[in-house]
């Protein structure tokens, strides 16, 4: 039997608000699947599972604010027999429209076998639809179950009485807290500030190849399949960190850990002064396409304010850009317990040799900020230079 | 189509974009970029949307032409014309 905690999303974060359950006891999960929704300072986010298995019992009710580490719902391992609810500590049950939603008792399959009368003997009946069902007086012969195996549970009760759901009413966009994500900002910035010797170096770096080939390779696709300057810039980064994994990765209780995995950071700005950089995973391995449609996808999420947990607790390095109406060049603070944040300026209209000529170039500021606990400004250095160097070879991104 | 339409349509994609924008207030002239503070990625969906409602793929090299909500009504009409004549 697994647990299912609430996770930590970040080092400033000690408690987070369930605000929905995507899952009920009895569902069958997989690794990755989004099982509920918790209210952080970072906005919502979707909580992701990583054991497979079924959803044995729910331990945490809807918007209660519960410590990091606080067990929210009890998985049943695939071929692990049944346990009965009461055989493990238990926190109060979920309650939905009043009525509490008791785990199915010992059962394999999840809804025991309970002939509804007067319905079809095989029909099954989840004990939460049935209470309801005749605190209501309801008959549950004329209820459609939607449930495993066409099993009754609470909500087509709750249907069948009219009664409100509760799950659609917790589905409207919950919009971000701008205060409180100013809060979680502060706190990681002068976390940040106060634990790591940051050193600073820059680059100036031709993009024109870089433009060329956009330039080319949009002309002949549609606008939703399109790139921008900022997935290169992703790209050539996680590229890099491959190469130096002095920059990639946690410095945590003293001690340096590189990742091997490359999941970059990116930070979003959000209209009306917030910030938040989740994670683009493994995106050193994506293809510029998956790249560029997953960092769409990515700010469009931030900006509703709907993460998945492993995309705000899981970035090794974070990649800054400023975009074109920004200014030359920026130099970031490190978001902790990472130990490098790579800055991309605007890119503007400069004269550059080429060849022993002057000749008009679009050029770009490259920055990192990086942590001197980890690393020194010679590797630095040969970091910076080589993402400089992949920009210049654009169709090998 | 004419241009009320095309204004309506544009309307409603910027304020998708821009949620807590007033729309109302905005000025027909300004660019878009900086009045809506709308960034590549924003735009791109703007371009999008606009090919997904109207069917009229906008290169990149007329992008700025739609900087403003002015030019971007014109833009497609003109082209909206041009597809229908």
């Amino acid at each position: 039997m697994a647990e299912f905690r609430m996770p930590s999303l970040g080092a400033d974060m000690e408690a987070g608000t369930l605000i929905e359950w995507l899952v009920k006891p009895g569902d069958k999960v997989k690794r990755g699947d989004i099982v509920a929704v918790v209210e952080t300072q970072k906005g919502a986010i979707e909580i992701e599972i990583y054991e497979p298995g079924q959803v044995e019992e729910i331990l945490v009710p809807l918007k209660t604010k519960v410590p990091v580490g606080t067990p929210l719902a009890r998985i049943r391992s695939e071929g692990e027999a049944a346990v009965p609810a009461q055989a493990a500590p238990i926190a109060p049950a979920i309650t939905i429209a009043g009525v509490p939603e008791a785990a199915p008792p010992a059962a394999q399959p999840p809804f025991p076998s309970l002939a509804v009368p007067g319905g079809p003997a095989e029909t099954r009946v989840s004990p939460a639809a049935r209470r309801l069902a005749q605190m209501h007086g309801l008959d549950l012969s004329a209820v459609r179950g939607s449930g495993p195996g066409g099993a009754i549970v609470l909500a087509d009760v709750e249907r069948s009485l009219g009664a409100p759901v509760v799950q659609a009413e917790q589905k409207r966009a919950i919009g971000l807290d701008l205060d409180a994500m100013r809060v979680a900002i502060a706190a990681a910035m002068a976390r940040s500030k106060r634990e790591i010797p940051h050193y600073y170096l820059q680059h100036q770096v031709d993009v024109t190849p870089c433009e060329k080939w956009l330039e080319k390779a949009n002309a002949v696709r549609p606008p939703s399949e399109r790139l921008l300057m900022g997935a290169l810039a992703i790209k050539s980064v996680a590229l890099a960190a491959r190469r130096f994994p002095a920059f990639n990765g946690f410095y945590q209780g003293g001690r340096y850990e590189p990742s091997a995995a490359i999941h970059t950071g990116v930070a979003i700005a959000i209209r009306g002064g917030g910030l938040a950089a989740p994670a683009l995973r493994d995106a050193d391995n994506l293809p510029l396409d998956e790249l560029m449609s997953r960092l769409r996808d990515l700010v469009q999420r931030t900006r509703a304010g709907r993460l998945r947990s492993s995309e705000i607790a899981d970035s090794t390095i974070t990649v800054s850009s400023l975009g074109e109406r920004g200014v030359e060049a920026l130099y970031g603070i490190i978001y902790p317990p990472q130990v490098a944040l790579v800055g991309f300026g605007k890119a503007v209209q400069r004269p550059w040799v080429a060849d022993g000529a002057v000749v008009p170039r679009s050029v770009v500021t490259i920055t990192l900020s990086a942590d001197h606990r980890v690393s020194d400004g010679h590797a630095g250095a040969l970091f910076l230079s080589e993402i400089g160097r992949l920009l210049e070879e654009p169709d090998k991104l | 189509m004419n241009e009320g339409d095309i204004r309506k349509i544009l309307n409603e994609e910027l304020g998708n974009i821009a949620p807590e924008a007033d729309l109302q207030k905005l000025d027909p002239s300004a660019d878009l970029r900086e009045a809506l503070d709308i960034d590549s990625i924003d735009f791109l969906n703007f371009i999008t949307a606009i090919h997904h409602r109207l069917g009229i793929d906008v290169p990149e090299l007329d992008y700025p032409k739609l900087f403003t909500l002015d030019g971007a009504v014109n833009y497609l009409a003109s082209r909206l014309k041009r597809a229908n004549g």
